[in-house]
């Protein structure tokens, strides 16, 4: 006879039909137009509202920047990289991949925001 | 540059717009499908369409026009035409999809549940496409001028012709079709050349141009530096308030599509708008009598004669002569239907008007309104180098329709009267800067460079109007704006009340 093994019993307890918490649906409620639906929306639309800022920030810091910077400190203009000039370097060639990847790691993280919030409201 | 060759070439498109266009006529049925192609349209080709159609003369010939006449600013023009959609893509691609409007005044339906903020918006779209069709048409007269000699009304006249005939016979769905071979041919026609003048060009010793011309803020003009950021202003925020964008993302199939549909035009938008620089920089070494002769405009055009000369020469001026027809051609037929569309909604199915028009028959007398007003405009009108006339309508769509949208989708508190007023004041105040800057001559000075740059000022007053009316009528919100929130912002594949609101059954 083999040795036995203890066998793992769940102790759970017993099934009342007080004090059990209804289960938030959270598509029902924002059906519903209840307080808690709207802070569910609200809470979407922020976070990919700041997303968004978040984006836009970056560019007016960057590209944005550009004419400031050449007015406030005229010797960048002539700054040159492998003989071309660093405006044209920057606006003619380098502005457009950097445009790609900001709509790239935006596009990423607006639809991981909506996967989070189809996740909670899924349920 | 041989006249025969490029009207060889320019008719070739002509007949092949026809063509592909009569094309998609055979599928092509109800209204529905002559407004939005019914929604079946895969994402490379719907993110090509978008491209053709965006493309304009601005920016195949305009461009590089400008920088040759005055260098490093200039630039600004393409980065801010590509850059305008990143700033799409992160404010309003995906809610404007979900949103399911066909046109800008159905979206101020759906966010306002207002008539009147409604027509305010089908006015302006309106404006802004005539204000857009303008320098196209213009565009089309220069180019077979400079072609084939032929007098600019021959051009004009004959652009508005086929898009016409090309938006009457299949509407958006045969558009698709054109848009999309359109923005392939455009980057062929201009990529190809750009080869050719590159090895002559290092051929010759790889000469640069030098001097001022190369460095921004140089001097060129008074108050560079509030040119330049509100050019950079009109540009970003200009290019969702354009009619003819909007109009496209209805064909995605929801919001997320919406979104990558516009990374890829991002991506095509970018390969296109490197090259424009390019032809500045050769004109600014090979062509620049053109400055003094004020034909900038036609430099993209004259450089394959001007460095290679010969059969090679005039068949790569041919090319970029089919290249040019076939941006205006596309971005005037995404224009036309755009406008025609609001028309004929909007205006011609009022029952004001005695005799109810309305479904395919209205669409068809609103595109002969859409292509003519215009067309009479600029044969009338003087001419502005192309790409500053095509900034002109950025900067009242930037004013004007970007506030509405950008703060319909994100501030549940905006009312009605707070667009109105916002629109209102954005749109008379560009609008007249836009009406002295083409009528008079002089945009020197502060005044001139705050009447022909005005995005700087204006977009901020649009803004600002808005908000503060909207704070000021509180009561005047939406009843259903939660639920147009839910609409616009939840994904999809959720089962949630998102109202009923369907384009086909609003009548405005």
């Amino acid at each position: 006879m083999s040795h036995q093994t203890a066998k793992r019993v769940r102790i759970t307890s017993p099934r009342t039909t007080t004090g059990r918490p209804r289960r938030v649906v959270v598509t029902e409620e924002i059906d519903a137009q209840t307080a808690l639906g709207e802070v569910y929306l609200r809470s979407l639309m922020r976070s990919q509202l700041r997303l968004a800022v978040g984006v836009l920030s970056l560019l007016t810091v960057t590209l944005g920047a550009l004419p400031l910077l050449f007015a406030t400190a005229p010797q960048t203009r002539r700054w040159e990289l492998l003989g071309v000039p660093m405006p044209w370097l920057a606006l003619g060639l380098l502005a457009y991949p950097a445009v790609i990847g900001a709509g790239w790691w935006y596009v990423r993280q607006a639809e991981r925001t909506e996967a989070r919030f189809a996740e909670l409201a899924g349920e | 540059m041989n006249p025969t060759y490029g009207a060889i070439a320019v008719a070739m498109v002509a007949v092949a717009t026809v063509a592909v266009g009569a094309f998609g006529l055979r599928i092509s049925r109800t209204t529905s499908d002559f407004y939005v192609a019914s929604r079946s349209v895969g994402p490379v080709l719907n993110a090509s369409a978008i491209g053709g159609e965006y493309l304009s003369a601005a920016s195949y010939l305009g461009a590089a026009g400008l920088i040759l006449a005055f260098g490093a600013d200039m630039l600004w023009y393409p980065v801010g035409w590509t850059a305008g959609y990143l700033v799409l893509l992160v404010l309003v691609a995906a809610p404007l999809r979900r949103s399911g409007a066909y046109t800008i005044p159905d979206f101020a339906e759906i966010r306002l549940e207002s008539t009147q903020a409604r027509q305010s918006a089908t006015l302006l779209v309106v404006l802004i496409g005539w204000l857009y069709l303008l320098p196209q048409f213009q565009g089309a007269g220069l180019t077979l001028r400079t072609v084939t000699g032929a007098p600019l009304w021959v051009g004009e006249v004959g652009v508005a012709l086929v898009v016409l005939v090309n938006v009457l016979s299949g509407g958006m769905r045969s558009i698709t079709f054109v848009q999309a071979f359109q923005y392939w041919l455009k980057l062929t026609a201009l990529l190809v050349p750009v080869a050719f003048l590159l090895l002559a060009w290092r051929g010759d010793g790889a000469p640069t141009p030098g001097g001022e011309w190369t460095l921004p803020l140089d001097g060129a003009a008074d108050h560079e530096l509030y040119r330049t950021y509100s050019l950079i202003l009109a540009t970003f925020l200009g290019t969702m308030g354009l009619p003819h964008v909007l109009v496209r993302f209805y064909t995605n199939p929801d919001g997320r599509a919406a979104r990558r549909t516009t990374l890829l035009v991002l991506c095509l938008l970018a390969m296109f708008y490197v090259l424009p620089a390019v032809y500045g920089v050769l004109g600014r070494v090979y062509a620049p009598d053109l400055i003094g002769e004020g034909r900038t405009d036609a430099v993209v055009l004259e450089l394959p004669a001007r460095i290679l000369g010969g059969i090679g020469g005039d068949l790569l001026g041919a090319l970029l002569a089919a290249g040019a027809f076939a941006a205006f051609m596309s971005t005037s037929s995404g224009l036309a239907v755009s406008v025609a569309g609001v028309l004929s909604q909007d205006v011609l199915s009022q029952h004001a008007w005695g005799r109810r028009l309305s479904g395919v028959a209205g669409f068809r007398v609103a595109t002969i309104l859409a292509v003519t007003v215009p067309l009479v405009l600029a044969l009338a009108a003087q001419r502005l180098p192309v790409a500053n006339s095509v900034a002109l309508a950025f900067a009242v769509a930037a004013s004007t329709l970007c506030p509405l949208l950008v703060l319909g989708i994100w501030w549940p508190r905006l009312t009605d009267a707070g667009a109105i007023a916002g629109m209102g004041a954005g749109g008379i105040a560009s609008g007249l800067a836009v009406m002295v800057t083409i009528v008079s001559s002089d945009r020197s000075g502060w005044l001139g460079a705050l009447l022909s740059q005005p995005a700087a000022w204006t977009v901020p007053l649009g803004f600002v109007v808005m908000i503060a009316v909207s704070l000021a009528t509180p009561h005047r919100m939406a009843p259903g704006v939660l639920r147009t929130m839910v609409r616009l912002h939840t994904p999809e594949q959720l089962d949630l009340n998102r109202g009923n609101w369907h384009p086909e059954r609003s009548q405005g």
